[in-house]
């Protein structure tokens, strides 16, 4: 069976990507097998926070909604716009269709 | 039977619709009935496919003494309703009956106990009898029709958890979305009716003079699908829709959608196929709407911690790719040379996306719908370390996630690097925006990935398991299409990807038999 796809600029071959993936998922694992012997689990593994208790880890885990702050924070500018559109008005919906629309029927009868 | 098999794709499913009502008393006995017939239909379309795929279009005339007989003695135009079944037709045909079965199984289990199972199960298939109707037929009133068929039956069932405000409010605006666009839609059928006198797809390619007035029908016909495929900006009902309906409706919804995108590309490359002087100029509308629907989708898929919603934005983002490879391909269509350096790939990578994003779409959408059906909740915030409890979910979901950021050796990524490579020829900055699209959307599915299946777990879902069997059913028959289909990426295209290009560019084919 032909693997190989061929695309305008080249080709793709799936299956020696996954020959690859197999080859450094084993290297990885040796890697990771290897690990490092003199690793301590249990009272010494604990995180030392200048003798403070450690925090409840539902308090302390990333939400959903602070992750990319740093992202969205530099696009406030963008965003302001972007979720000012989205009014969740249905008036809005048909008029935004209509403003397209009559756009589109304009381009295509060559007025613009 | 092979000869009626269009007519059967159609009534098998009809049959189910009306039947399934009469298990009002036995809620799970409708679902057992209504996915024997979904299974059903799915068999008698894929015969249909593979009928068309060997043996070229089919052309089904309702009423006639034989099938093929589509002009009776004496006449000169097509008089009835007419199937006209080529590759486009049953690539689309197949997507349809797919998808319903698996939303069908998923939904087994995951809308026990709900009340009104009967109606929501007719409305399941006269929403696939919607999609598969606008598919194969070859008649725009029919096509109207069934586009109607479609918008109220997804409508209703957007709207069937109605004991939430928020799903009545979604069932309302997208019923008003599909009313007043379907409406367009009957305008420019009208328009073309009184120019033509025949509403026959294949007849009116071949006679259509492209005066002023047809090119308003044109217009209106354009906007009205792009409208109903959720292109931006006139996306605002996908995802007030796809958050709300039931996960098990997801599937068939976005086929749907697509159905409407199919209708956008007949209309562009058949009905309109020969207004060389403007072509390039529709095939720049749509590049230029998928650019702003991919970029748009994806930045707003960023902000939102709605599970589903999210996968709805990017829902949104993905049909920008179908519609750049697409208006890439539409672009130089009249061009030989460019067409068969990138064009043709580009259209191949479009349509190939479809059915690629269908079923990547339609897992992570079943994935969202399961963390639902475990949590209760959809809000990311409240989620987390959920992959220790419902460890196949969690690998389904890797799966959709990696195929829907274009990730090898997944789908997504064998038509997305179609896309990529030809719409650079035509313009590397459309390359460029496609390709930033999609890192984004790996980075938001890191989001959902981090914030629900990984970190430390929640109290409060410390009892929770994995999801029932015909859900995990569903979404891992999906997964591993997802692999077969980024494997395998040449067996699809050869075998319905490419027919369905030459279906769309190879206009006589489909005009022919047209005296």
């Amino acid at each position: 069976m032909n693997f190989t796809l061929n695309t305008p600029a080249g080709y793709w071959n799936p299956l020696l990507w996954v020959i690859f993936l197999i080859i450094f998922a084993v290297v990885g694992y040796i890697i990771y097998s290897r690990g490092n012997p003199g690793h301590k689990t249990g009272e010494q593994a604990k995180p030392y926070l200048s003798g403070n208790e450690e925090p409840d880890v539902e308090e302390i885990r990333v939400r959903a909604s602070d992750i990319y702050w740093g992202f969205l924070e530099a696009l406030k500018g963008y965003y302001k716009v972007l979720l000012a559109m989205h009014t969740g008005d249905i008036r809005d919906y048909v008029y935004w269709y209509i403003g397209v629309g009559t756009i589109i029927i304009l381009i295509f009868l060559g007025g613009l | 039977m092979i000869e009626n098999l269009p007519a059967l794709v159609i009534a098998v499913p009809l049959l189910g619709a009306f039947t399934a009502p009469l298990f009002r008393k036995k809620p799970q006995g409708a679902a057992v009935w209504v996915n024997i017939i979904a299974l059903v239909t799915l068999g008698l379309v894929l015969l249909l496919a593979r009928e068309v795929l060997s043996s070229g279009t089919i052309l089904y005339t309702f009423g006639a003494k034989e099938p093929g007989f589509t002009l009776p003695s004496g006449y000169r135009l097509p008089v009835r309703i007419i199937f006209e079944i080529d590759a486009m037709g049953a690539f689309m045909a197949i997507s349809a009956a797919l998808m319903t079965f698996m939303g069908a199984l998923y939904s087994y289990s995951h809308l026990k106990g709900e009340s009104g199972l009967e109606k929501y199960y007719a409305l399941l298939l006269l929403l696939e009898v919607g999609i598969l109707g606008m598919v194969l037929t070859g008649d725009l009133f029919n096509l109207f029709v069934f586009l109607e068929i479609t918008g109220i039956a997804g409508s209703a069932l957007v709207g069937f958890r109605n004991y939430r405000g928020e799903a009545s409010e979604a069932g309302i605006k997208y019923l008003m979305v599909s009313s007043v666009a379907s409406l367009m839609v009957l305008l420019s059928i009208g328009i073309l009716y009184a120019q033509y006198d025949n509403l026959n797809l294949a007849y009116l390619a071949k006679h259509v003079s492209f005066n002023m007035v047809d090119m308003i029908a044109f217009g209106l016909l354009f906007s009205s699908f792009a409208v109903k495929c959720g292109a931006v900006p006139m996306h605002y009902w996908v995802p007030d829709a796809y958050t709300e309906v039931p996960a098990g409706v997801n599937p068939p919804l976005l086929v749907s959608t697509y159905a409407s995108l199919y209708a956008l590309f007949r209309v562009s490359f058949t009905l309109f196929a020969n207004i060389s002087w403007t072509l390039e100029r529709v095939g720049w509308v749509m590049v230029i709407l998928g650019i702003l629907t991919m970029f748009i989708g994806v930045t707003m898929a960023l902000v939102q911690h709605d599970v589903k919603r999210l996968m709805s934005y990017h829902a949104i983002s993905q049909t920008g790719y179908m519609l750049l490879g697409v208006g890439v391909g539409l672009t130089v269509l009249h061009d030989p040379t460019k067409f068969q350096e990138f064009g043709r790939a580009a259209m191949a990578g479009g349509i190939f996306h479809i059915i690629n994003h269908i079923i990547y779409k339609g897992l992570l959408l079943m994935t969202g719908g399961a963390l639902f059906y475990v949590t209760g909740t959809r809000n990311l915030d409240k989620m987390g370390g959920l992959a220790r409890k419902m460890p196949y979910t969690a690998v389904a979901f890797i799966v959709g996630a990696a195929a829907i950021s274009g990730l090898p050796p997944f789908n997504g990524f064998a038509s997305k690097i179609l896309i990529y490579e030809a719409s650079y020829r035509l313009n590397p900055l459309l390359a460029i925006f496609a390709m930033v699209t999609s890192i984004l959307t790996l980075a938001s599915f890191v989001k959902v990935f981090a914030s629900a299946f990984l970190g430390p777990p929640v109290k409060e879902y410390e009892n929770v398991g994995e999801v029932p069997r015909p859900m995990l059913a569903s979404m891992l028959t999906l997964a591993a299409l997802c692999i077969l289909f980024g494997l395998f990426p040449n067996v699809v295209l050869d075998k319905l990807v490419y027919p369905a290009v030459n279906a769309l560019v190879k206009f006589t084919t489909y005009t022919g038999w047209v005296p």
